[in-house]
């Protein structure tokens, strides 16, 4: 038997430097560690942004997707055809099949789908793991914006100045209720890195409570015109935003 | 008639003669036969190796995998590329990256695309680190199939930190899906080039625990010293590759003796071999391949060129009509895909040559005449996973 | 009533407390065992925290997990031999209960002070491979079966080392008694200077290694645990077990290592015995002496036990036969030329 005292003796030394040595444990759920910006927690949806194009049900590996339409015409604002509108009935995914692969996401040419790190959504029935549009709006609140890239990286060039479009990236002004990381989330797409190239100066961000008056002028506008409610609503809302920003002197 | 004493005598004496007989029928075993599996803490997944034991000693070993069959090649049949370059995530789920580039240079080989150097340095570096994270577990894990119960928490532990900076990159910590025909999906965040030699810096820390833990153990070495010698020609007759056959001398490496893409003709790194082709080789030859991936991607990250990461790749990607066979030097060992396509979306065949699949077909020739505690030490340090040999 | 009868029922009496007080003790030393080393040592060890919520830092869960296995279903596996099933944890059980029984924790604090207590101790501890026999075979399970057939083997081959290192401290002592050697430790001299008496560690170092290793061996604790190998076996002779047995089964593991270590604390370490304290005040800190030496005993165990690769049947045999029988019969040699020469 070969001399027992070096190498048995050097693994009691590992583990009793273990044994002095703080454990790492975090303790869920008492502490939380955050995970990454692009964690592939959940996936959210943005409703305005969704025209139907049915791409992402159509490109899924697992058809998660669940989307019903209708067809609606609406008048034009001058003379002219009426534009048909595809409007959005049911939006679910079912997370009990989801892949988290991702191609949802980025296949979606309109920018409606987001990721977010957000992972505590478990439930006792399978069943319920299908989540409708109402649960993944709520989820866009928890969405972060991309994080700066690293040296070397070619920076897309930045998006043009918000005049009208939603469509712009990720970092949606969330709205005051916004809880955890992503109240922090717009100063740290604003400080974003020196390697971009030298943007448009763009007044902050403020943050306000959405305009009640100009909300309830739109919105009873909007029904007037025979708008679906949720749409109507919809309108309404970022109207309101906007009208409220406006009076905060800011964009 | 009376019976006399002597009757009675030779009726004891006939009856204990049979009574003998009847007990030698019954401990004239044949041998035991033992289900190892499909459920059993050693067997990394759902294999089950039917033996068959006199006492301790294996008499004859039958493995019967395809307990854990998902259909990957004919899933692949009906699918399109990116949709496989997700499911083919999840072959070899410890090293998670590993299974996707080879299915990429394949595409990328019949598309004559070719990713820009910043992609080649990347995927290089995350597949290391995919080694790097399969292979930590198989450090730690050897040691519980032995006994030692610490050293795999020290790997998991360590392990956390490249599977948090694998999340930090791609969004997922074991199904990346960040390859893409023509480069990556997205660049790396900020600060991530940094984190990693750190991490790396942890993860040389964390092999010469090992070594001080179990390598220069003398009961370790006892363990596995002479147990489960594969000579180098059989071992290449079976087809085994990776770092089981460099245990038996095979100096081959694929990622060396084969030109690639990917930037490892960039880095200066060497092929560890052990001539001996014992348990004690296997891990010894995996440690050291460790350290080195850990010194590779330190060396790709150093020199890492700034530019785009993905080449101009049409928006519905059709790869034309054609064959290619492209095999890489995984962590498990050669994984090679045989990609057939006829122009379509989606390939028309998709082969999928797995590592693990040869390394377990070793077993009945390996495990006669072995003790069953010699069965586990085999089985830990051949090192496979059944996502690998039943796709 | 006759005085007779009077003594009679006293001693009745008496039995009874003791063997209520051993029967106490048993589960408290299983515990002390369980929480400090199963869960939190090992956890440390392993860069985890074990367990925390029930109770602050966890100290309630190894009561819990009592009462969990106390409300369990009982199962028993249709082929196996029911009475011999049943009665393997309460064997195994009882060789542990017997062990406490000699145990000196203070100069009048012990169950019995026998006149032959090591020979005693190092007898009923035999018991448990019966109890260990009988439920690899009968539990109708090929994994058990395999098990106790190398848990038996085990165990006997190991039983020699110990008795042989035990011997070399009665010849130094000049009693088989606890108490007796306790006191030969506290009397003794090294050197002349009698300040901490004479532990008789310093003198038979050599037969306290090979107690060491032979009690781990006893014990089925890594790097000699073959019998529950977890990772081949499932959990060799116990994997059929559950519920209320397998809490016997557990018990008895973690309380005879108590007892071990005890009983090593008490032949090597010099017992409850502190220099200077007599009387009374040492009945009343000789406990806690005890357990503090048996806690420091125990440490190294599952330090051990928790750090290395288990060995090889075979090779734990090889071990035992060709070097620490040998060494242990050198120790006696040496130890009875020196106690004549001296």
């Amino acid at each position: 038997m070969p001399k027992l005292v070096p190498g048995v003796i050097k693994g009691l030394g590992v583990t009793f430097k273990e044994l002095i040595t703080p454990a790492v444990t975090v303790q869920y759920p008492h502490v939380k560690e955050a995970p990454p910006t692009r964690a592939r927690g959940v996936i959210a949806l943005k409703e305005d942004n969704c025209t139907v194009c049915m791409l992402c049900a159509r490109e899924c590996p697992d058809w998660c997707i669940y989307i019903d339409a209708h067809k609606e015409t609406h008048e034009p604002a001058s003379g002219g055809k009426g534009r048909s509108v595809k409007v959005l009935d049911r939006f679910a995914i079912d997370f009990a099949l989801c892949m988290y692969c991702g191609i949802c996401v980025e296949v979606c040419p309109f920018d409606a789908l987001f990721w977010s790190p957000e992972f505590e959504y478990a439930e006792y029935d399978i069943l319920k793991l299908t989540h409708e549009m109402d649960r993944l709006e709520e989820w866009t609140y928890k969405v972060l914006p991309p994080p700066p890239l690293e040296d070397g990286a070619v920076v897309p060039p930045p998006p043009p100045a918000p005049a009208a479009a939603p469509a712009v990236a990720a970092a949606a002004a969330p709205p005051p209720q916004a809880v955890g990381a992503a109240a922090e989330a717009p100063q740290t797409a604003q400080e974003t890195s020196d390697a971009a190239p030298v943007k448009p100066a763009r007044a902050p961000r403020v943050e306000v409570e959405p305009d009640q008056e100009t909300y309830d002028r739109v919105l009873a506008a909007e029904l007037e015109k025979g708008t679906d409610r949720r749409v109507a609503e919809g309108r309404a809302k970022s109207a309101a935003l906007r009208a409220a920003r406006a009076k905060a002197g800011g964009s | 008639m009376t019976t006399t004493a002597s009757d009675w005598r030779q009726a004891a004496y006939v009856a204990s003669q049979a009574a003998d007989a009847r007990v030698n029928v019954e401990l004239e075993t044949d041998g035991m036969t033992l289900n190892l599996g499909p459920q059993h803490p050693a067997t990394h997944g759902t294999l089950r190796i039917v033996v068959r034991l006199d006492g301790e000693q294996v008499l004859w070993a039958d493995p019967a995998c395809g307990y854990m069959h998902r259909g990957y090649e004919k899933l692949a049949e009906v699918r399109k590329y990116p949709q496989i370059t997700t499911l083919v995530n999840r072959i070899d789920w410890l090293g998670s990256f590993a299974n996707e580039v080879p299915f990429i240079l394949a595409a990328e080989k019949l598309m004559d695309i070719e990713a820009p150097p910043r992609a080649q340095y990347i995927r290089t570096v995350l597949f290391e680190m995919a080694r790097v994270a399969n292979v930590t577990l198989f450090l730690g894990d050897m040691g519980v199939q032995l006994g030692a119960v610490s050293p795999v928490f020290y790997a998991f532990r360590d392990r956390e930190h490249v599977l948090n900076l694998i999340e930090a990159a791609t969004g997922g910590r074991f199904h990346p899906n960040y390859d893409r025909i023509g480069g990556l999906k997205d660049d790396l965040p900020k600060g991530w080039v940094d984190e990693t030699k750190a991490v790396m810096k942890k993860m040389r820390a964390f092999c010469d625990e090992m070594e001080d833990l179990l390598l220069g153990n003398e009961i370790f070495q006892a363990r596995t010293r002479g147990i489960g010698v594969i000579p180098k020609d059989v071992g290449l007759e079976y087809g085994m590759s990776g770092a089981n056959v460099r245990a038996s001398g095979v100096d081959w490496d694929i990622r060396r003796d084969e030109d690639s893409p990917l930037a490892w003709k960039h880095a200066d790194w060497k092929v560890w071999t052990h001539p001996d082709g014992d348990s004690f080789a296997r891990y010894w030859v995996r440690l050291q391949e460790t350290r080195e991936a850990t010194v590779i991607i330190d060396q790709l990250l150093d020199g890492l060129p700034a530019g785009p990461i993905m080449a101009k790749v049409p928006r519905i990607i059709k790869v034309p009509a054609g064959e290619a066979f492209i095999h890489t030097e995984n962590p498990m060992g050669e994984m090679g895909y045989y990609l057939v396509s006829k122009g379509d979306i989606g390939p028309f065949r998709v082969k999928i040559k797995t590592p693990s699949f040869n390394n377990v077909s070793i077993t009945p020739w390996l495990l006669r005449g072995v003790y069953v505690p010699d069965v586990i030490t085999i089985l830990a340090s051949l090192y496979f996973i059944l996502g690998d040999i039943d796709r | 009533m006759t005085p007779a009868l009077a003594v009679q029922l006293a001693y009745g009496w008496l039995a009874a407390i003791k063997v209520a007080a051993v029967l106490a003790v048993v589960p408290v030393g299983a515990l002390l065992y369980v929480y400090f080393y199963l869960f939190k040592m090992v956890s440390h060890m392993q860069s985890r925290l074990g367990p925390m919520e029930a109770g602050p830092h966890g100290v309630l869960q190894a009561p819990v997990e009592l009462l969990k296995f106390l409300q369990k279903e009982d199962l028993v596996p249709e082929r196996a031999d029911r009475f011999v099933f049943g009665a393997a944890p309460f064997v195994v059980f009882l060789s542990t209960f017997l062990l406490f029984v000699i145990i000196p924790t203070g100069p009048r604090l012990v169950a019995e002070n026998l006149d032959t207590g090591v020979f005693f101790a190092l007898a009923v501890s035999s018991i448990s491979v019966i109890g260990i026999l009988m439920a690899g075979w009968a539990s109708a399970n090929k994994y058990s079966v395999t098990g106790g057939i190398r848990a038996a083997g085990q165990l006997i081959a190991y039983e020699l080392p110990m008795v042989l290192a035990i011997v070399g401290v009665v010849v130094q002592a000049g009693t088989m008694s606890l108490q007796g050697i306790v006191h030969a430790q506290a009397t003794g001299k090294i050197f002349g200077w009698g300040g901490i008496g004479n532990p008789f560690v310093f003198t038979q170092l050599v037969g306290f290694v090979i107690f060491f290793i032979a009690a781990q061996a006893e014990l089925t604790q890594t790097p000699f645990d073959m019998p529950v190998a977890e990772s081949e076996l499932v959990a060799g002779y116990l994997t059929e077990y559950s519920g209320v047995r397998f809490l016997l089964f557990f018990m008895a593991e973690f309380a005879s290592a108590f007892a071990f270590a005890a009983i090593a604390s008490t032949i090597f370490l010099g017992g409850w015995y502190i220099p200077g304290v007599h009387g009374t005040a040492a009945d009343l800190l000789g406990p806690v002496v005890m357990i503090a030496k048996t806690m420091a005993v125990g440490f190294v165990i599952f330090w051990i036990r928790f750090t290395f690769p288990r060995f090889r049947e075979d090779q734990l045999q090889a071990f035992a036969w060709k070097y620490l029988i040998p060494l242990s019969l050198l120790n006696i040699l040496v130890t009875g030329i020196l106690k004549v020469v001296f």
